[in-house]
């Protein structure tokens, strides 16, 4: 009980003390007023202020390291696992909702898709409309293709134009990929090969989702107007873990389910985050 | 109290003064003389409910906006062998509306009586070229530029601009309907290819049965649906991959392919636009639109018939270094179509035309 009476009295003393002082009390916060969370009443900044940054993403392409561009098209041989030679005139993709992770459990979810064109530069970056807070992020992730709440047919006009769009007799929506070009067959000779990724279908009327998600678990801050680089390897679409021989899918591979899902099967090593500048 | 008095004064002086301006601009009359700071109707692009649901907004260049005058112009210069070297040929020579702008003839003959080597591209739908490449091999970018070729091409009107500028100059009707258009009766190459890429906007096609049916208009026969399975199938048809889908209405990707036409590339198309050997022998993907008028097919309209252009994918495909990939069995000529396949299919693609489009009254000759 006595000790009790002290702490009140004590702290009658600490409040009227406070009270009674004439100084400027230290108010910690943000003082820039340029930030999300200017505080007014705060006199000494303590490093906690957050702005909106801008961020770009980047695609870029390779081929095990080495860089694919549309200058590569048509003249640069690559031989994947297998041991096929094949070159590249065609190269389109989509990616789909992208995300940055914050390491307090909230996201930065931007709401573009972006059909990314080799023989299209301006297609090679996205600049989403919102920005992200400065601060410590843990990952990145994005859809390759379309989920199944995106993967509407006829949905984008954009992607419509581009003639992008998945035939509905094979579950419609739109393309997840585009890859054409030429390979030498088991004679030497040279043969078309069009790895079209989509929507899978198992049967006539029945179809199996194939986008896949990527989450990497990647630790970063923002300080500033970031560029974030996503790569893809071209060599991992045939193999890890499906070893891939185009004498045995080239072409009419849309309706092909084994061939759909092996694409499935080796997509998820493709992707990766590269440099992030600011 | 004169502080008063002043003050109202000054208040009736400025009713007054509001009430003049007012009563003098609805007095005046209409600008009967277009001069500095006239303004010609605006006339924005009717977009067909089709494109309007699926595709993006038409692609307007900013410096030239539709106007009913620009619009009246284009079509009165489009129709006029004026713009020609010895005032005989017009646009429409050979962009003849009752063949979707088209020509009839493999080669059109110019004034000097010489032949082309690529056929008369149909015209329409031209603000949903998307990536504004024109002609078969894409040299010209932007509708208003293409204009500008035939008209000094010697094989085609074979004239100068200074001359055609100097003929209408000194005509009767068109510097007062430049006037109109662009408030000048100055008149410039550069004014008249805006006008007529103005009226080439309006040629919009999207009409067809097909078009009917995917707003729910229209029945087709299960000869026409079973040939659009066949137009949309990998591994028979694909045909979808660069002449669009039900979702895609301008029924082309608007992108340039070699097509397996030849073993030996004589035309490089593309290829002597950019000086890449790997776009030799590519040519701009046509639209499907409009085919029943259409004939003859393909870049050099080689192809009298449809039955022809369908055989020539299904068995007649020849390799060349820069064939598409999406050309397929090539080695033995195609995917061989079976005969009933290619009726459907043929029928299908006959369902894209659209008889109102070249019938259209505004679309005629006005002069």
């Amino acid at each position: 009980m006595k000790k009790l009476v002290l702490l009140l009295v004590m702290a009658v003393f600490a409040v009227s003390c406070g009270n009674d002082d004439d100084a400027q009390p230290e108010v910690l916060g943000c003082t820039d007023p340029s930030s999300l969370n200017y505080n007014s009443a705060a006199n000494t900044d303590d490093g906690s202020c957050i702005f909106n940054k801008n961020i770009t993403f980047n695609f870029t392409q390779n081929w095990d390291g080495q860089s694919v561009t549309n200058a590569d098209f048509n003249t640069t041989f690559y031989t994947n696992a297998f041991g096929n030679s094949l070159n590249i005139s065609k190269l389109r993709y989509l990616i789909s909702r992208i995300s940055l992770h914050k390491a307090d459990g909230s996201s930065v979810d931007f709401e573009e898709y972006k059909l990314i064109d080799l023989t299209d530069p301006a297609s090679l970056s996205l600049s989403p409309a919102i920005m992200a807070t400065t601060g410590d992020y843990t990952g990145i992730s994005f859809v390759y293709g379309f989920n199944e709440a995106d993967n509407n047919s006829g949905a984008y006009a954009d992607l419509n134009a581009a003639n992008w769009n998945w035939p509905d007799m094979l579950g419609g929506g739109y393309h997840f990929m585009q890859m054409e070009g030429m390979y030498d067959d088991i004679n030497g000779i040279p043969q078309p090969y069009a790895y079209h990724n989509g929507m899978a279908r198992v049967s006539p009327g029945v179809f199996e989702q194939n986008f896949i998600s990527f989450d990497f678990n990647q630790n970063f801050t923002i300080t500033n107007d970031a560029t974030i680089e996503i790569k893809m390897d071209i060599s991992e679409w045939y193999k890890n873990s499906y070893l891939w021989d185009l004498n045995v899918f080239d072409t009419d591979l849309m309706m092909n389910y084994e061939a759909q899902k092996h694409m499935n099967e080796n997509g998820p090593t493709v992707f990766s985050i590269g440099s992030i500048t600011q | 109290m004169k502080e008063r008095s002043n003050k109202i004064f000054n208040f009736l002086i400025g009713v007054m003064a509001i009430s003049l301006m007012v009563a003098c601009s609805s007095n005046d009359p209409e600008p009967i003389d277009p001069g500095e700071g006239y303004i010609p109707t605006p006339k924005p692009l009717t977009v067909p409910p089709i494109f309007e649901q699926l595709l993006p907004p038409p692609n307007m260049p900013a410096d030239n906006p539709q106007t009913v005058e620009g619009i009246a112009l284009g079509r009165k210069l489009f129709y006029d062998p004026i713009l020609s070297g010895d005032g005989t040929q017009a646009c429409a020579s050979c962009h003849k509306p009752s063949n979707s702008f088209s020509d009839p003839n493999r080669f059109s003959i110019g004034i000097d009586g010489l032949e082309g080597n690529r056929n008369s591209m149909p015209l329409y739908n031209m603000a949903w070229n998307t990536n504004e490449k024109f002609f078969w091999d894409g040299r010209a970018i932007s509708l208003e530029k293409q204009a500008l070729d035939p008209v000094t091409n010697p094989i085609e009107m074979h004239n100068t601009w200074e001359n055609a500028v100097a003929s209408l100059q000194s005509s009767n009707a068109y510097p007062e309907l430049f006037n109109k258009a662009f408030g000048t009766n100055n008149i410039t190459k550069e004014l008249t290819v805006k006008a007529i890429a103005q009226f080439e906007r309006t040629l919009i096609s999207a009409n067809s049965p097909f078009d009917r049916y995917l707003l729910g208009e229209n029945s087709l026969t299960p000869q026409e649906i079973n040939g659009f399975a066949i137009f949309m199938d990998e591994a028979r048809g694909d045909c979808f991959h660069c002449h669009g889908n039900e979702f895609s209405p301008l029924w082309t990707d608007n992108i340039f392919h070699n097509n397996g036409l030849d073993a030996i590339i004589t035309d490089k198309g593309l290829g002597n636009v950019t000086g890449d050997p790997n776009d030799d022998g590519k040519f701009k993907s046509p639209s499907l639109r409009n085919l029943a008028y259409t004939a003859p097919y393909m870049h050099d309209g080689r192809f009298e018939t449809l039955d022809d252009v369908i055989n020539h994918y299904s068995e007649g495909l020849v390799y060349s270094r820069t064939i598409d990939p999406l050309m397929k069995a090539v080695s033995t000529g195609g995917v061989h179509l079976t005969e009933s396949d290619k009726a459907d299919l043929k029928a299908f693609l006959l369902s894209l035309s659209d008889p109102s489009f070249i019938n259209n009254p505004d679309f005629q000759d006005p002069n």
